[in-house]
């Protein structure tokens, strides 16, 4: 565990993983773009609305996954005192928010052809539009403290007791939505995808994943190299007060 | 220990009745918030009826949040937060002691004041039990899924605001749960499937909250 | 009384956000001890006491209370413990007495006099009074009559004489001396002279440049 908690030895890690991870995001994203946006046939019901699907579908499972994600590095975190896991979810953050705000903006843009309005309370739309607001929250509170140290722990704590109520609101979302919502509406994604949606969709899925995994790299290394120059500029702060009072 | 805990219940609100205000600003709050909203859609009675258990719940829940932020906070300012760590009693006993004070303030005078207020929005005559009976059960589960957003937020610049930021995601349940139950009670059907789920998740939040809350009141302290 | 309590502190050290504040910090206290804590300004000495107290959790180090780790026993080291801080933790709705009753009661006992206390700081005829209405002197003086109303043995004093005149500290002296003779210990952090009898004295300096880079790697 404490193997990775060392920033030096996750940078190099990093740097291996790096060129992977942006290939790989760089392939599938392409591929699966041009798979899905010329190629596939279009959905015998929705004609070619059905290509939101692409982005739509990837971007809210890595909403839900980077949750997840942020989730157990907080834990980590906590438990452990791993440094690096508090800036992974610390990173991740915005990433997720990024998904998550995708996520509703093409369920938007899907919902103006299907049903006749940019927006509807639509159980998996208001479910993420609150998961939205837990991200928000989350990186709002990372902002409010000076010392990281403080910040780090609080997040974690949030991060985890929101994973432990997005299931009860997911579930309480949908119960609500039973109850105010007719039944005939077409839900958005089911098991009901023909083959020929699947591959350029899982594609794209895995582009996503990659992306996630380059972009978090990225603000993971920034991070490190921040917390390195407040420790400069701490040290340099510490040695003139020594010099002061030797004087 | 439960001297100690029963004790500091007593001190909670020992304090809210000598430094006065707190719960008649929180029902003050709902009552205001309640009545904009025949001002804010038209009075006719059948549109109150159909919106009046979402409105009183969205109110309650709102006076709860803004109650929140001097449940720590004051504590924190003049010293005592330390000296209520240092008692000896586990720090996430404090926590739910206070939770308890806090719901006798607030949540339960709000409870109370639910009726009148269902008056005024034209509640369904069969829906006052299942609002009633909903909200001495969800009311308890905001101010302890409160606390730790309190706790996560005291001392913190801006705290208030990020403290709403924080809960009301949270809150989300206990106000659709709440509200469906009214609701269920006045089309005539029963509602004790929400009563079982609120039930399940006061239970939860009872376990995790003081705990959460104690991990970040230490982070305060510290 | 055989085995005499006796606080521990081994090898202690502070890391406020990213900055080793000290390091390597030790002293032993024995019945009837007091440990005086100098040090300039932000050298870490409240940060010490509230590290004691276990409001601070030590980066490194261990306190042992009785030849124990404080931790093994918690509740019972916090029952025989009263934290001073340079706030005064005072609810300036109530009294006085209502103020130190809370306190005591609060720690489980209920048989100390709290006009005796406020007594032996010369403010009893302001048992009645709202802390509201206290100058801040008086109010230091409440706050320290709560050491009167618990048995606690152990006195973490952080700053005692902040706004206190003359008077009050030879009485606050008169108070730590009784409390040493019947073997209780107090620790204090204070730049100017505690009146009473000496103890020992613990400086508090900033931490080597070597315990500082050690202290960046681990956490970096």
């Amino acid at each position: 565990m404490h193997r990775f908690a060392n920033p030096t030895r996750f940078l190099r890690l990093a740097a291996a993983v790096l060129p992977f991870s942006a290939a790989v995001a760089a392939l599938c994203l392409g591929a699966g773009l041009v798979w899905g946006l010329f190629f596939a046939p279009p959905d015998y019901q929705q004609g070619d609305t059905v290509r939101i699907m692409f982005i739509h579908v990837p971007a809210a499972m890595m909403a839900m996954g980077v949750y997840a994600g942020m989730a157990i590095s907080s834990g980590i975190a906590l438990i452990w005192r791993h440094a690096v896991a508090d800036l992974i979810a610390k990173a991740s953050a915005p990433i997720g928010a990024t998904f998550c705000f995708i996520c509703l903006l093409t369920g938007s843009l899907w919902g103006k052809p299907m049903w006749g309005t940019w927006w509807v309370w639509d159980a998996r739309l208001t479910s993420m539009l609150i998961m939205l607001f837990i991200y928000l929250g989350y990186m709002a509170l990372w902002q409010a403290f000076d010392d990281q140290t403080k910040a780090a722990r609080a997040a974690a704590i949030l991060a985890l007791v929101g994973a432990i109520n997005l299931p009860v609101i997911k579930f309480s979302v949908e119960w609500w939505n039973t109850l105010h919502q007719p039944a005939s509406l077409i839900t958005m994604s089911g098991p009901k995808i023909h083959a020929s949606l699947l591959w350029p969709l899982l594609l794209m899925i895995v582009g996503f994943g990659a992306y996630y995994l380059t972009v978090l790299i990225y603000r993971v290394r920034a991070e490190i190299h921040l917390r390195r120059t407040r420790m400069l500029r701490l040290a340099q702060a510490d040695r003139h007060a020594a010099m002061q009072a030797a004087e | 220990m439960s001297r100690i805990f029963l004790m500091l219940i007593r001190r909670d609100l020992l304090l809210a009745r000598k430094q006065g205000g707190g719960s008649l600003l929180s029902i003050t709050f709902f009552v205001l918030v309640v009545s904009l909203f025949p001002l804010g859609v038209g009075p006719a009675p059948e549109t109150l009826e159909r919106i009046a258990a979402g409105t009183i719940w969205v109110a309650a829940l709102l006076s709860v949040l803004l109650s929140l932020d001097r449940m720590f906070q004051a504590d924190l300012e003049d010293g005592s937060l330390d000296q209520l760590a240092l008692l000896p009693l586990p720090l996430s006993l404090v926590v739910l002691a206070k939770t308890i004070a806090h719901w006798l303030t607030t949540g339960l005078p709000l409870t109370l004041a639910a009726p009148l207020l269902g008056l005024l929005m034209q509640l369904s005559p069969d829906a006052y039990g299942a609002l009633i009976a909903a909200m001495l059960l969800g009311t308890p589960i905001l101010s302890l899924i409160g606390a730790i957003g309190a706790a996560l937020t005291v001392g913190v610049r801006r705290g208030g605001v990020l403290l709403t930021l924080i809960v009301t995601p949270l809150y989300i349940p206990v106000l659709i749960f709440g509200v469906s139950a009214a609701e269920a009670a006045a089309q005539g059907f029963s509602y004790s499937a929400h009563m079982l789920f609120l039930s399940a998740i006061l239970s939860g939040a009872i376990v995790i909250a003081p705990i959460a809350a104690a991990w970040a009141l230490k982070l305060a302290l510290d | 009384m055989v085995d005499a309590p006796v606080l521990h502190g081994r090898n202690l050290a502070a890391l406020r956000g990213e900055r080793l504040i000290f390091a390597g910090i030790g002293f032993a206290l024995e019945r009837g001890g007091l440990l005086k804590l100098t040090g300039r300004n932000g050298a870490g000495k409240s940060t010490l006491i509230r590290m004691i107290a276990g409001l601070v959790a030590p980066f490194t180090g261990s306190l042992l209370w009785n030849g124990a780790e404080v931790g093994l026993d918690r509740e019972g080291f916090l029952a025989d413990l009263i934290y001073a801080g340079h706030q005064d933790g005072l609810k300036t709705a109530l009294t006085a007495t209502e103020n130190l009753d809370l306190f005591a009661r609060l720690r489980g006992t209920s048989d100390r006099d709290a006009v005796a206390a406020l007594e032996s700081f010369g403010i009893a005829e302001l048992a009645d009074l709202p802390v509201r209405y206290m100058s801040a002197g008086q109010r230091r003086r409440v706050s320290l009559a709560r050491l009167r109303m618990t048995p606690a043995r152990l006195w973490l004093l952080d700053e005692p004489l902040t706004a206190l005149d003359v008077g009050a500290i030879t009485q606050l002296g008169r108070v730590v001396d009784a409390h040493r003779n019947a073997g209780g210990m107090v620790i204090a952090a204070t730049h100017a002279d505690l009146p009473g009898e000496a103890g020992d004295v613990l400086e508090i300096v900033p931490p080597a440049d070597a315990d500082m880079d050690d202290g960046m790697e681990d956490a970096w």
